[in-house]
């Protein structure tokens, strides 16, 4: 199946349109069965995917607007390939353990264009339909957020679709500014990324056009200071909603700035190291705190998520294997982590309603399952070795290690910050004695809660032991990547930053 | 002793003038058809006026490109032709929405379907002529019967709207006629391309310059009357609230086709010629009508006021088109048009068929935002599809709009315009927030009242014209392609 792409793109569309016609008692069944589906066809991609070759596979090319260049055109790599797996399995497990009933059939097809759009955009690679995508992911979450949220849920979900939407306008300034520029230079009109990556910009261009595509996708990751719509968002979201925010949403600017931002514009991007690994740990350290200070449960992770979104852009500009690897690596654990551990605070509000830490204590005595999850999770968003988290978190500290050691030590304290406050959750709700007599009846994880949780858990393990069947296409990709951006970049110093050879042998010791 | 004049009829080339004589003649047919029995229905009306719209878009079809009749007053190149053509659409998805279940007595007249016939003759005389008089005599023969269709709505402000608007128009006229003038005293022709020629050839006398640029001026100031652009667009909102929501919908494109017809022949001539500050001048009415007309939608309580500002600020990207003077910039005039037609109709009627004969949400407004809040609970298709009008306003893709938009941008970042580019991605980024206020109080909010008439309106036929215009907005991808070469084709042969 040579279009699987494609399929994979429209199935979940298709699925939603049809399922205005079922009935809203088996909506919640219908959702699951085609999520369900969706992931094995995404796993049927990986077993099809050839992890020898570094290149895009699976293309798919139909020209739809010739004369202005735009072509519908899709393809993936080892850097997409694990993102759209990831994606479709927080969108199936997210459907299976959502305890939303209201409108639930409204919820299920939304969740179901909501999963078109984020497949849409990790498999596009034409500029336009990346941008449609891109956009019209931003429709499905403002209604997920604006209909089942909390209190101020029309603030949230309205700030968030202006702020990314406004960031993805400067940015589509800027796509059609390449295409122009690819135009004046070839005589022809192409959105086509693969296209785009053969144009050899003068530097001054990059930069600007670097800006550009900073903001949208900068908006999107959420960077400081553009971080300001995400506590909002997640504050106000039902639990699915945070879940798919943060373990896909979030992911579709980093990648951006691995498919778009670093191949295309490689002397911009060694220039704009230094800025941007400041901002990162500005925006590690300090989301940190933040995350310390917070009271609510749902707070502390989406600010801790903040947080390792830093580490994930810190790792992009390391401008090495290890780094760029360990970022992708990174997104995949933190996009299973944070997912699991929102879902874990969507289980005790749904017992308490309420997401406050000084509610609860003593926890773990009540719900002893519901306490390991959280424990093996929390660890995991940690960085514990052997799990998840640390694979990644290991590989971008070590690769920027050779950009700048002082830097590196500043970000690691991330593991330190991040540990004091995860753990302080952890002691605040789970240990102790029970302070408040309307925990002591909670109900431990029920079945479906668990059949949600134990596959991440799983995941999270095996992935921490045993990396290496998805490090090894994403370093093949990274590696085409860099040794590519090697050969492109014009200036000296652009080259000697970008270092190919070096990571080749180092990586396979790291696991 | 005088000659007698000796012109033989195939030098007239009357064929050129054959869409607006049938128009014409239509509209005549309709008034006698009246004369003979006054009981008919208004249906055989709509139907008797789409048929003669259809003849009339035969008719333009089947006009050669570059040609010229009529003592070559009559121009008929590229861009008059699409022109025409997009009127006739236009008035095409307009008349059936006069269908409605409910009786409106502007609808009893025949001499609505009259006049409107007689307007859509006005607009393709307009579009089809590089002589200023004719022009002249178009834009008073549309905008007089345009006036008369307002008025004849039952609403106390439609009068409000119907004099305000006749003298903001009169005004509008008096300018263009003296634009007119001061270009006859330079060149002693009212023929745009002697004009052109004229003024090539004494561009560089001194003490001229001045009277090129009153003229500009004046002429400007015209057409920034009726594209309604800051800060001659006060007219607009209060005249679209009176007029009905379908007329406002009209209003609030196909006069304006006709308008940027005119507008490419006159300020693509100054630009041409080397003028820059016509040029500069549009550029800083468009930034500026764009931009204040966002925010001052922003404020808006009512939905249709809120749509007459979108409309304003839509002009005011479509203007910066105009000053870039390219094939590509001129292209995405009526791209845009082509695709903003569709949804704003579309989104107008959606107001339409909400219409009550009482206010009943508010003593001020037909159509405040509460009255569609929870649309989604009381019509659920209605619901998506407003919000569908709304999404392509606002320019999210795939729907119809966005192509529009980045022709535009494209347009503008290609003439290196890259800052204008942004502005309008800026813009648009305003614009999103009050079209997303609409989606918010549809799908996010309870309804404030019971829920019983907000559909009051809908019949068959209103559902067949929004069902085509949300076709059109949402499979817009798919026909783009074909679009963009043929317009681009057109226009690039009448040499713009």
């Amino acid at each position: 199946m040579d279009n699987i792409l494609s399929v994979l793109v429209f199935f979940p569309a298709i699925a939603g349109l049809l399922g205005f016609v079922v009935h809203k008692e088996s909506a919640r069944a219908y959702g699951i069965t085609v999520a369900a589906i969706e992931f094995l066809l995404s796993l049927w991609l990986w077993f099809s995917f050839d992890t020898a070759n570094a290149g895009m596979q699976f293309m798919e090319m139909i020209p739809l607007i010739p004369d202005f260049g735009v072509s519908y055109y899709l393809g993936v790599d080892g850097i997409s390939l694990f993102i759209i797996i990831m994606a479709t399995l927080m969108t199936l497990i997210g459907m299976m353990s959502m305890s939303t009933t209201h409108n639930i059939k409204n919820m299920i097809i939304t969740l179901l264009f909501l999963e078109m759009t984020m497949v849409g955009v990790f498999v596009s690679l034409d500029a336009i339909i990346f941008y449609l995508f891109w956009e019209l992911s931003l429709v499905p979450m403002l209604y997920i957020i604006g209909a089942w949220g909390g209190p101020l849920r029309v603030y949230a979900s309205v700030k968030f679709f202006l702020y990314t939407f406004a960031g993805s306008l400067i940015m589509l300034v800027g796509m059609l500014f390449v295409a122009y520029v690819y135009h004046n230079l070839t005589g022809v009109w192409s959105f086509a990324i693969t296209d785009w990556y053969a144009l050899v910009l003068p530097v001054d261009y990059q930069l600007w056009l670097f800006a550009a595509f900073f903001l949208g996708f900068a908006i999107k990751v959420p960077m400081f200071p553009f971080h300001t719509w995400l506590p909002y968002a997640h504050g106000q979201a039902p639990t699915i909603g945070s879940v798919i925010l943060a373990a896909v949403l979030l992911k579709m600017g980093t990648y951006g700035f691995v498919r778009f931002s670093l191949p295309m514009f490689p002397d911009a991007s060694v220039i704009a190291i230094t800025p941007i690994a400041v901002i990162s740990i500005i925006m590690i350290i300090y989301t940190a705190m933040v995350a310390y200070a917070q009271k609510d449960m749902k707070q502390v992770i989406a600010y801790s998520s903040v947080s390792h979104m830093g580490i994930i852009m810190l790792g992009i500009f390391a401008m090495n294997a290890e780094g760029i690897g360990g970022s992708v690596f990174q997104m995949l654990s933190h996009g299973i982590v944070s997912g699991a551990l929102f879902m874990l605070v969507g289980v005790i509000y749904d017992r308490r309603h309420t997401k406050m830490m000084d509610e609860f204590g003593g926890l773990a005595s009540v719900m002893p399952k519901y306490a390991v999850i959280f424990g093996i999770m929390l660890m995991a968003a940690v960085g514990l070795p052997l799990t998840i988290g640390f694979v990644g978190e290991f590989l971008v500290l070590l690769g920027f290690y050779q950009v700048s050691p002082i830097m590196t030590i500043l970000a690691g304290t991330s593991i330190i910050i991040g540990a004091v406050y995860m753990l302080t959750v952890y002691k605040k709700s789970f240990f102790g004695p029970i302070t408040n007599e309307a925990n002591r009846t909670l109900k431990d994880l029920d079945a479906k809660e668990t059949w949600s949780l134990v596959p991440l858990v799983l995941i999270v393990v095996w992935l921490g032991v045993y990396p290496k069947p998805v490090l090894g296409p994403i370093d093949n990709s990274v590696k085409a990547m860099l040794t590519f951006m090697d050969e492109k970049a014009i200036t000296q110093e652009a080259k000697d930053m970008i270092q190919v050879a070096r990571s080749v042998t180092k990586t396979g010791e790291v696991k | 002793m005088l000659q007698p004049i000796n012109i033989s009829l195939e030098s007239l080339n009357l064929i050129t003038l054959a869409p607006m004589l049938i128009a014409i003649a239509g509209g005549l047919i309709i008034l006698v058809l009246n004369l003979i029995n006054e009981k008919l229905h208004k249906s055989l009306y709509v139907m008797l006026t789409l048929l003669i719209l259809f003849i009339d878009f035969g008719a333009v079809l089947g006009l050669n490109v570059n040609e010229r009749g009529f003592f070559d007053v009559m121009l008929i190149d590229g861009i008059s032709i699409i022109s025409q053509l997009m009127i006739i659409v236009g008035s095409m998805i307009f008349i059936p929405l006069a269908l409605t279940s409910k009786r409106f007595h502007e609808y009893s007249y025949p001499e609505f379907f009259a006049l409107f016939l007689f307007m859509i003759a006005g607009f393709q005389f307009m579009a089809a002529s590089d002589n200023l008089i004719l022009i002249f005599v178009g834009i008073e023969t549309a905008s007089l019967a345009l006036y008369t269709l307002i008025a004849l709505h039952n609403r106390s402000n439609s009068y409000e709207a119907a004099v305000k608007y006749f003298t903001m128009g009169a005004l509008a006229a008096a300018f263009y006629a003296m634009g007119s003038a001061v270009i006859y005293g330079l060149t002693g022709s009212v023929e745009l391309y002697k004009i052109s020629e004229i003024l090539a050839t004494r561009l560089n006398e001194t003490g001229l310059m001045i009277a090129i640029f009153g003229s500009s001026v004046l002429l400007l100031v015209a057409f920034a009357f009726k594209l309604s652009l800051f800060p001659f667009h006060t007219w607009a909102p209060d005249v679209y609230e009176g007029a009905s929501a379908p007329l406002a919908g009209y209003m609030s494109v196909v006069p304006k086709i006709a308008a940027f017809v005119v507008s490419v022949r006159i300020f693509g001539m100054y630009i041409d010629l080397g003028v820059e500050w016509v040029r500069i001048i549009i550029l800083v009415l468009a930034v500026v009508t764009m931009t204040l007309a966002n925010i001052m939608a922003l404020v808006q309580e009512d939905v249709k006021r809120m749509l007459a500002y979108s409309s304003i600020s839509h002009a005011g990207f479509i203007m910066a088109a105009l000053a870039l003077d390219t094939t590509e910039g001129t292209t995405s005039i009526f791209l845009y048009y082509a695709l903003f037609m569709f949804t704003n109709l579309g989104a107008f009627s959606m107001l339409w068929i909400s219409r009550h004969k009482n206010r009943r949400f508010n003593a001020r407004y037909d159509h405040p935002y509460e009255k569609f809040a929870g649309f989604i609970q009381i019509m659920p298709v209605g619901a998506v599809i407003m919000g569908l009008f709304m999404l392509s306003l606002a320019g999210v893709p795939p729907f119809s709009i966005f192509w529009g938009k980045i022709y535009v941008m494209q347009a503008a970042v290609n003439s290196g315009y890259i800052w204008l580019a942004v502005v309008m991605g800026l813009n648009s980024a305003i614009a999103a927030y009050y079209y997303l206020k609409l989606i918010v109080y549809m799908f996010l909010k309870d309804p404030v009242k019971n829920v019983d008439t907000i559909y009051y309106n809908l019949s068959k036929p209103l559902m067949a014209v929004i069902g085509l215009a949300t076709l059109a907005t949402i499979t817009a991808i798919f026909y783009v392609q074909p679009l963009i070469s043929y317009l681009y084709y057109m226009i690039s042969a009448s040499g713009y």
